[in-house]
């Protein structure tokens, strides 16, 4: 694994759009090359070398190439978008559609990240210590392929429409979610420590959601089944089942009706 | 204006029947000449081919649906965006790309004329806006008729002259160029509930067939000599079985002649036949119904068809069939726009995948070349992918290759998911013709501007012609090394001239040309009848007032082109 390292010395005025950095573009290039590549300012197109000091060569491919963002990197959009192997690791807080498309590979942030992170994620394993924005895993806008692989965990708190149109994957959010959890969801699992205050599952069509916390108002959608024991990341306890959207069309799957599980502990 | 000679190309246009003779094309104001002076400017065609600016004859790029499909589905946006580029401005969207974008695409590939295929008559101002955005490609739209409610009335009690004089004021007053028909009944039947699946079945409340509202319009069409036929996408659209029904529409025309000053020969043209063309009673055992469908169209010379080629691409379906739309969206649980155009007409919005995993849609793809390759009369079959509906138009490129190139068809045919049970469902497989390129030429450019009634105007290299020319590096002599040079070549034209404008030098954009509206102005005996009937609905049933109903004027119009007819002696 080689190690490139970009760290911020000429700030943005406006936001900053660097969909090159991921390793999948960084791969097989030296550190000059990487300063070449493009990002857009505005409708201004510069190079990555304009803002960033680019330090280490590349591997030779995406899977042995790590890359490391150091610096103020709040106002840089679309970070390890689309990386399908190797490393990025940003040290401090990011804007959005960080990991968006992301289908391999491993992406930490260290601080915050903005809205859209790992739009329609694929694979690969996203894990942010601060806060996520809205729209974690959830779909592009008007589209209906939301995360599908892949595995998400935020160390904090996580806003609203988490999860929007999710068909696979898993996410886990040790801290509160807002409104909107896992709208129009058709598979995968979330699971959130803390609490989700309304609108939960709303239109979900099959898959699994878990929370430890309190749900304010439940959706009138959801039906209760029954209590269960669950051992959830080494935690048993007992969750209150519920099966849902009722309102909304559900598969059969060898005969049974197929529903959205939401689990809350009791 | 300038003048330009494009020299030593070999030249394609079934117009003069010439064949790939190495020769010059002269250009001089606008039109093709025989002769230009020394001071012309050359452009050198040694090596490539020439033909005439293409001809689209049926495709939904501007218009209320087609900006309700932009707006609902921003994802069709997602990573399609172009930045500007010398005089090209921004564009964005893959199906439904924005204005500016669907004319540099056209032109781009030679198009230079298109049709929008289906305009909802009230909001011809918003269709014509958007043509005007739409650079360089003339165009021209036709407003639909199919499930008018004047139409059923009149028709209801025989009355074609009627009619005829009410598409007359229609014409002017959207600018319209031709009389389109959306599942006849079938839309109208849909604001109640229901649809028309067979030719038979009446309309709610009008008492109307499909079949007599097609006759009926057949008949209006002829009275009137417009330039192009009634224009159908039949009944039952897209259902396993559906071919019985497409038949029974082509039936219709029987005993008809076309009646027109334009040297049109059909009485009715059929779009997108692909989706036309389905036997089986369901999924499970859907298949090719595209011999027989041909066998058809082969031995009737009224009738011109489309071939909706299916793309095996993420698009938009768009269609003025209301209740077909809301089957989709029930088959493939995407989002669903709808719309009811008051008197008129309705339409529908959903995205769709044509997986080439999914048997169904391998066998739609087969079923669209079958039926080119089908074709006895390449003047008479033209290639469409009923943009956005099959596939986007920019994949014509693709589907010419498709088309052109057995081995390239044959590998797509075999590697499809479920190959064998694809093979087994049509005949493609066993067909071995390939379309040579004065047959693209008749299908893509003489064939459709005929059908149209522009056949003295476009789609041709006579002297006289607008001189609307595409050059491609394309070099016929050289043996085909690989048929991805056939896509590659039609995807960027060297050179394109719009009515004597160079608007395309290698593949960009360098002038946008004086892009026109086509529109059809028939002039027919006073009708105080019609115009009192019209002036009857305005006041009770529509929601805005005749005032504000036309399109007229240079904002909507700037640059129009009438094509006149003189109706008052039928
Ligand atoms: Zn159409």
């Amino acid at each position: 694994m080689e190690t490139v390292t970009i760290t911020m010395k000429n700030p943005p005025v406006l936001y900053l759009e660097a969909e090159h950095v991921c390793p999948d573009e960084f791969a097989g290039k030296t550190a000059a090359q990487i300063a070449e590549l493009h990002v857009y300012e505005g409708n201004t197109k510069s190079t990555l070398g304009k803002y960033f000091e680019v330090s280490g060569n590349a591997g030779a491919t995406a899977a042995e190439t790590k890359i490391v963002v150091k610096g103020d990197v709040k106002r840089v959009k679309y970070l390890g978008m689309k990386m399908s192997a190797g490393e990025v690791v940003v040290e401090g807080s990011t804007d959005l559609y960080a990991g968006a498309w992301m289908s391999g590979g491993k992406m930490t942030v260290k601080g915050d990240i903005q809205a859209f992170a790992a739009t329609g994620m694929k694979g690969g394993e996203l894990i942010i210590e601060g806060n996520a924005g809205n729209y974690l895993g959830a779909a592009y806008r008007g589209d209906w392929r939301g995360m599908s692989g892949g595995k998400i965990l935020v160390k904090g708190n996580a806003g609203s429409d988490v999860g929007m149109y999710m068909t696979g994957g898993e996410m886990v959010i040790n801290g509160d979610v807002d409104v909107h959890l896992a709208t129009h969801a058709e598979g995968g699992k979330i699971i959130v420590k803390g609490n989700a205050p309304s609108k939960v599952a709303g239109q979900m069509v099959e898959g699994d959601i878990i929370i430890f916390g309190t749900i304010d108002v439940m959706m009138p959608g959801f039906k209760y089944v029954d209590d269960v024991d669950l051992e959830i990341e080494g935690t048993t306890a007992k969750f209150a089942h519920y099966i849902g959207d009722t309102g909304e069309r559900h598969k059969k799957r060898k005969g049974q009706m197929v529903y959205g599980n939401l689990y809350q502990k009791i | 204006m300038a003048e330009y000679i494009i020299k030593n190309g070999f030249v394609f246009d079934p117009v003069q029947g010439i064949k790939g003779d190495k020769s010059d094309v002269a250009i001089k104001d606008g039109k093709i000449v025989s002769d230009v002076s020394k001071s012309a400017k050359v452009i050198d065609a040694a090596g490539k081919t020439v033909m005439a600016g293409a001809v689209e004859i049926h495709a939904h790029i501007a218009g209320p649906k087609v900006n309700l499909g932009r707006i609902y589905r921003p994802e069709d946006k997602l990573f399609t965006c172009t930045a500007t580029k010398g005089i090209e401005r921004t564009g964005s969207g893959n199906s439904i790309p924005s204005t500016f974008k669907t004319g540099y695409e056209y032109a781009k590939m030679g198009y230079t004329t298109a049709m929008e295929a289906a305009m909802p008559p009230m909001f011809s101002r918003h269709v014509h806006e958007e043509i005007r955005d739409t650079p360089i490609i003339d165009e021209g739209a036709f407003p639909v008729f199919g499930n008018n409610w004047f139409v059923m009335e009149y028709l209801k009690n025989n009355e074609v002259e009627n009619t005829a004089a009410y598409i007359a004021w229609l014409l002017r007053a959207t600018k319209g160029y031709a009389v389109k028909v959306v599942n006849p009944g079938g839309t109208e039947a849909w604001g109640w509930g229901l649809n028309c699946l067979s030719i038979h079945d009446p309309v709610p409340y009008f008492d109307i067939t499909p079949a007599e509202i097609v006759k009926g319009l057949i008949e209006a069409n002829e009275y009137l000599g417009l330039p192009h036929s009634m224009h159908i996408h039949p009944n039952n659209l897209g259902n396993p079985g559906c071919y019985q029904t497409t038949l029974d529409t082509l039936n219709l025309a029987d005993g008809y002649k076309a009646k027109n000053k334009f040297g049109r020969e059909q009485v009715m043209h059929i779009t997108h036949m692909q989706f036309h063309s389905y036997g089986g009673e369901n999924w499970g055992n859907f298949e090719s119904k595209a011999t027989e469908i041909m066998n058809f169209v082969n031995s009737h010379k009224n009738l011109t068809m489309d071939t909706g080629n299916v793309t095996l691409d993420e698009t938009t379906t768009m269609t003025a069939d209301g209740p077909f739309e809301h089957h989709l969206t029930g088959l493939n649980h995407l989002k669903w726009a709808n719309c009811d155009v008051e008197l008129e007409t309705a339409a529908g919005v959903v995205p769709y995948i044509y997986s080439p995993d999914i048997k169904v849609c391998a066998i739609q793809w087969s079923i669209g070349l079958e039926l080119a390759l089908l074709a006895k009369d390449p003047m008479r079959c033209f290639i469409t992918t009923d943009h956005p509906n099959a596939g986007p138009f920019t994949r014509y490129p693709r589907v010419f290759k498709w088309l052109m190139s057995e081995k390239a068809r044959n590998e797509r045919l075999n590697t499809f998911k479920n190959a064998d049970k694809v093979i087994a469902a049509s005949t493609l497989g066993s067909i071995d013709r390939e379309i040579t390129l004065y047959e693209l030429a008749q299908m893509t450019r003489a064939g459709p501007a005929k059908s149209l009634g522009l056949a003295n105007i476009c789609g041709g290299l006579k002297p006289g012609m607008d001189a609307d020319v595409a050059v491609y590096d394309f070099n016929p002599d050289k043996p085909l090394a690989d048929p991805e040079m056939i896509e590659t070549a039609f995807s960027r034209a060297a050179f394109v001239f719009k009515s004597g404008v160079q608007v395309v030098t290698h593949g960009d954009i360098v002038n946008t040309g004086h892009k026109r509206t086509l529109w059809v102005d028939a002039k027919v005996k006073d009708n105080p009848q019609v115009m009192r009937d019209i002036k009857e609905k305005f006041l009770k049933y529509y929601s805005m007032t005749q005032a504000n109903y036309e399109a007229l004027g240079h904002h909507f119009v700037p640059n129009p082109f009438a094509l006149e007819v003189d109706a008052t002696q039928a």
